[in-house]
């Protein structure tokens, strides 16, 4: 069970928490201007990236907020944990593994 | 039985506290201290069990939790009646006290005499994969013959027969730092780890005996103090630190993410007194800041023919036996060993009276000084010899050993006499936990060991699990894993082994039974099948085989197997890899894993304000959601379908009351709360007048219909919006999760008022009647109170939002009160709806009244695939509003197609015959298979008010084939229908705004 920081209450279980898939990806602002390709694509297609990823977390079970966690998806390591509108952390000196030397459990 | 194998001084055991264990209907004499397992060998036996595939007699291999072949149905409170057995219990960590009762499993009539024995003798035909190969043909056969067969045959031990009556605790915790294992290292580790105070450690131990292999060593000295004198110091140190928490007889089974870590404790197995309400065991789970595993080691067998007979186990298990509980496993052992800690096992044998002789792998000048010593202590050694094949059957009676060539050559074979055999094929570091934990492993091909590499967690590995085998070196790494340093002066240990997979022989390898994995009864020559069959990987040997797949993990089986297919293939071991460790590490009870979450507390039942009413008028109830809900209130003699047949008659002709209490509610508030209306549904909210109701519909960012419901304004800023029972949470949160991360400049506030308020529903004619003598604050005139609107005002002097709604097709209202007052306004309607013949009605006649009127239900007409048009709501979606949450995928290309399921009703040709729900729509039922469906039926009722039967149904392009026959499956073929309007039920004249 991951440890995830909520940005307002702190350190809690997992299964306080409620995972909202990849962050960052903004709704339209005027979705009827897109094309079908481009409205699927938001609808759709995710990065599912072996590695860092950030994603949206709700910790629905405690302060009812979301923020972003980033995640590297191979060691389940968090990273940092952000409010909503906040900008990616830059994440270049988390000392993540190199996946192609983590066996996948 | 007495016990002429015990040694009369020394050993862990309390002489003074003598007791006695029932196995298979004998009796077992032994002390406090005692496993099941030094009990049965105190007797002068070894037989425990017979072995799971070939039914071979099976005795005691080891001393701990690695024992593949003593598993126990132990019954730890038989006095108390059924129900406290459980099955495959090690016989070596069962806990001995009195009043056990304990039996051996896979045998049938008697331990003694198995009649599945034949299977050893069968033997060619259960080869590696023989499942795969025997039963393929015929077919129909699987079912009659081979599953049955096979079923009854399988699976190890019997499983309870009764629920169990036991209560299972939870505990959840935090450690700074937590030890795992008692061993020299994990003690000096926690001692290390607490010592200035301010970390709080948690200690866990498998045994009950802290110590670890230091319990079996009664030679060695640390500081000058014999090693058990040192344990109990260091125990007693940390017992006396506030910050230390000392947890035996607690096996940390499973090492999650973020060192989140589980482990199960015994709390109540071994005590004597059977305390009442006292839980059997605990599972813990514990968040560690770091966790240091001090797991010990495994020894390995050796692999030579039938080295799985009674009498023959494992060295360092024997030596445990002596020491540790006073034991002598038998009068005449031979010690087998390709390495050097066995010697320690024949000195402190010969010590105990033991006729001793040592058969060594290794030449001589391969050996280090315990060649010299346990010669000198007048024990014969063999040194470069190897073992051919074990003597006896239900026990060992001799060992066959010859000497081995320079050129790997069997040499004159010799018989050794005797009643043991003491093994060891060297060690094997326990990095289960590690390995959960996700790190990666490294081969040291010096040590021969898979070790802990780079590290994933917060983790450290000391002592034997590290690959350190000399006490002196295991208790300097485990303070440097607690963060100390600590330096003794402890005896030296006879370390070091050399690798042997399978021991050399001079028999036809093709008829030798050497076993790799005694539990799932793995040979050597299995193994080898599997690689000449182009079995490759250790993944797939390793499910081929099933070695190494048993309850016991491989613990002691898996490197002799990796070691095996690495030497078959020729490639070095690092190259084979291991097999993937997952928790648990021993079987844990599944009462433990479920604690008190069982019966009523599995999933709690929420109950409404009414319930207890419609418990005492009888009412048979269903599931919806967490919630009970009435389903329909049957009178004396009646059926489900004569009551609700009567139930919806009632509503139509006179008045009917219904707890509606179960809908979501939502307080949709602030100043931008009409805007947020706005784009959460299809509908547009701006033009709702205060006061107003309105249908709404909800639609995911895909298109598809998410939930529906009435929506009332009760002020400009003030939404009370309705949802459906089950979507009551995702509606709320698919709200909160747009207002928090889509929209944060939007002023609302959303709350949840599902459980705040109780909803009664009167619905007929005659519910304004009904209704109007207890409503004060409210014009309840036509004119002032239309329906679809709501009101605030006051019903019984309770406080209420009052709608005037129907969800049934007639004149209705539904009545929102706080629910600490539904219960007494509720009684009061009902009292004066007798006047009227008031019916109370359930979810089912709720179900067919508004079926009746070609009312959806989402989730039962819709299936998250079905757009507002395919309901035929598309009147409800907003024309004119830019955007709402999927409007832009109401006009993807898939969205617009014609041939889209859309809702019809359904008729069977047979007005009598009520269609299957779920059942599908064909055009041509003598079409090939298989055959193209047309749609399915959604909804299907018998309805009293229409005379007949009705079903809805989602049916492609179904609105343009009204009158079309069809044919619907039933469960003996089709049946013929006609599609129709979804709307079955027509006034004789407009009720509704009567």
């Amino acid at each position: 069970m991951l440890l995830l920081e909520c940005p307002y209450c702190g350190k809690r279980a997992e299964s306080e928490f409620h995972c909202g898939g990849e962050a960052h990806i903004a709704r339209p602002e005027t979705p009827a201007e897109l094309d079908d390709q481009a409205w699927a694509e938001y609808l759709y297609y995710r990065t599912n990236p072996k590695g860092l990823h950030a994603e949206r977390w709700q910790h629905r079970h405690g302060c009812g907020r979301w923020f972003n966690a980033l995640r590297d998806t191979v060691s389940d390591k968090v990273v940092e944990t952000y409010k909503m509108g906040e900008p990616r952390p830059d994440a270049s000196n988390a000392n993540i593994p190199d996946p192609a030397k983590v066996r996948s459990a | 039985m007495s016990q002429p194998f015990r040694i009369q001084s020394g050993g862990h055991i309390d002489r003074s506290k003598p007791i006695s264990v029932s196995f298979n209907g004998k009796t077992l004499n032994g002390y406090r201290g005692d496993t099941v397992a030094s009990m049965l060998l105190a007797s002068g036996s070894h037989l425990a069990g017979r072995s799971f595939k070939y039914h071979r007699p099976r005795g005691i291999l080891s001393h701990g939790s690695d024992e593949p072949n003593a598993l126990l149905s132990v019954d730890w409170r038989p006095e108390k009646g059924k129900g406290r057995r459980d099955p495959n219990n090690r016989a070596s960590v069962v806990e001995a006290r009195n009043g056990l009762k304990t039996e051996t499993q896979n045998h049938w009539p008697s331990l003694e005499r198995d009649v599945g024995a034949l299977n050893d003798i069968l033997s060619p035909v259960f080869v590696a994969g023989f499942y795969y190969k025997t039963f393929m043909w015929p077919r129909s056969a699987w079912e009659k013959v081979y599953e049955p067969v096979i079923r009854r045959a399988a699976g190890l031990g019997e499983a309870p027969e009764v629920a169990d009556p036991d209560r299972y605790a939870n505990r959840h915790a935090y450690a700074d730092i937590l030890v795992v294992g008692a061993g020299p290292a994990g003690l000096s580790a926690a001692l290390a780890a607490s010592e200035d105070g301010s970390s709080r450690v948690l200690l866990a131990d498998e045994g009950f005996l802290f110590g670890g292999a230091l319990l079996n060593d009664a030679t060695s000295t640390i500081d000058g103090k014999p090693a058990k004198a040192w344990v109990d110091e260091m125990v007693a140190t940390l017992d006396a630190r506030e910050n230390v928490v000392l947890l035996p007889r607690t096996t940390v089974f499973g090492y999650y993410n973020h060192n989140h870590v589980a482990m199960v404790e015994r709390v109540a197995d071994h005590r004597d007194d059977a305390l009442e309400g006292l839980a059997r065991e605990r599972l813990w789970q514990v968040r560690a800041g770091k966790v240091i595993i001090a797991a010990g080691s495994h020894e390995r067998p050796l692999v030579f023919e039938n080295n799985d007979r009674p009498g023959i186990m494992l060295a360092e298990s024997a030596r445990a036996f002596i020491n540790r509980y006073a034991v002598k496993p038998g009068n005449r052992m031979v010690v087998a060993t390709s390495g050097a800690s066995a010697y320690r096992t024949a000195l402190d044998a010969k010590a105990a009276g033991i006729a001793v002789t040592i058969v060594d792998i290794r030449l001589g000048e391969d050996c280090g000084t315990e060649l010299a010593e346990a010669r000198e202590a007048g024990i014969e050694v063999l040194t470069g010899h190897t073992v051919v094949k074990a003597l006896g059957k239900a026990r060992v009676t001799g060992l066959i050993v010859a000497p081995l060539g320079k050129t790997g050559g069997v040499g004159t074979r010799r018989t050794l006499e005797c009643d043991t055999v003491a093994m060891s094929g060297g060690w094997t570091p326990s990095v289960h936990l590690f390995s959960q934990s996700r790190g990666k492993l490294v081969f040291d091909a010096d040590i021969d060991a898979f070790l802990p590499g780079q590290s994933v967690q917060n983790e450290v590995s000391a002592g034997a699990c590290h690959g350190i085998y000399d006490l002196s070196a295991i208790i300097a790494d485990g303070a440097k894993a607690g963060g100390g340093s600590r330096e003794v002066t402890a005896s030296a240990t006879f370390t070091g082994f050399q690798p042997v997979r399978v021991l050399p022989t001079d028999e036809d390898p093709k008829k030798v039974k050497a076993f790799v994995d005694f539990q799932n009864d793995v040979t050597a020559k299995d193994i080898k099948l599997a690689v000449r069959e182009g079995f490759e990987s250790i993944e797939h040997v390793k499910r081929y085989t099933t070695t190494g797949m048993a309850t016991d993990q491989g613990k002691t089986s898996n490197m002799n197997a990796l070691g095996l297919v690495a030497g078959l293939l020729d490639r070095p071991l690092p190259a084979i890899g291991t097999t993937t460790f997952r928790p648990p590490y021993t079987p844990v009870t599944f009462g433990a894993l479920v604690g008190p979450s069982r019966e009523e507390r599995f999933e709690p039942v929420r109950k409404t304000a009414i319930d207890g009413w419609a418990e005492a008028q009888g009412a048979e109830f269903e599931p919806v959601g967490q919630w009970r809900r009435a389903h329909y209130f049957p009178r004396s003699g009646e059926d489900m379908h004569a009551a609700v047949n009567r139930e919806c008659k009632a509503v139509r002709t006179s008045v009917g009351i219904f707890d509606a209490s179960t809908l979501g509610k939502i307080e949709v508030v602030g100043p931008d709360a009409a805007e947020f209306m706005n784009r959460m549904y299809t509908n547009a909210w701006t033009k709702l007048k205060v006061g107003g109701c309105r249908y709404g519909l909800m639609l995911g960012e895909n298109g598809f219909v998410m939930d529906d419901g009435v929506v009332a304004r009760l002020a400009e800023d003030r939404f009370h919006v309705t949802t459906t029972t089950g979507g009551a949470a995702r509606v709320f949160q698919h709200m909160e999760d747009y207002l928090q991360t889509e929209w944060p400049d939007l002023d609302v506030f959303i709350t949840s008022i599902t459980e705040q308020y109780a909803v009664i529903a009167l619905q007929g004619p005659n519910a304004k009647k009904v209704l109007e003598p207890f409503v004060s604050d409210i014009d309840m005139s036509e004119d002032a109170f239309p329906h679809m609107s709501v009101r605030e005002g006051f019903i019984c002097g309770v406080p209420t939002r009052l709608f005037r709604v129907s969800f049934t097709g007639e004149a209705g209202f539904e009545v929102n009160v706080p629910a600490d007052y539904a219960a007494a306004v509720w009684k009061a309607l009902y009292e004066e709806g007798r006047k009227y013949d008031i019916t109370p009605y359930g979810t089912e006649t709720m179900h067919v009244l508004r079926c009746e009127m070609g009312f959806i239900i989402v989730g039962q007409e819709t299936d998250g695939t079905a757009t507002p048009d395919d309901v035929g709501l598309s009147g409800l979606v907003s024309k004119v509003k830019p955007d709402f949450v999927g409007k832009r995928s109401l006009s993807r290309p898939d969205i617009l197609r014609k041939d889209r399921k859309q809702l019809v009703g359904v008729l069977a040709k047979d007005p009598k015959e009520v269609l299957d729900e779920g059942a599908m729509v064909v055009d041509d039922p003598t079409a090939p298979v298989p055959m193209p469906i047309a749609g399915h039926v959604t909804s299907s009722y018998h309805s009293s008010n229409c005379g007949r039967s009705i079903a809805m149904a989602m049916v492609k392009g179904g609105r343009d084939r009204i009158g079309e026959t069809v044919w619907v499956t039933t469960p003996k073929g089709f049946t013929e229908a006609v599609i129709a309007t979804s709307v079955f039920y027509q006034h004789e004249k407009e009720s509704i705004d009567a």
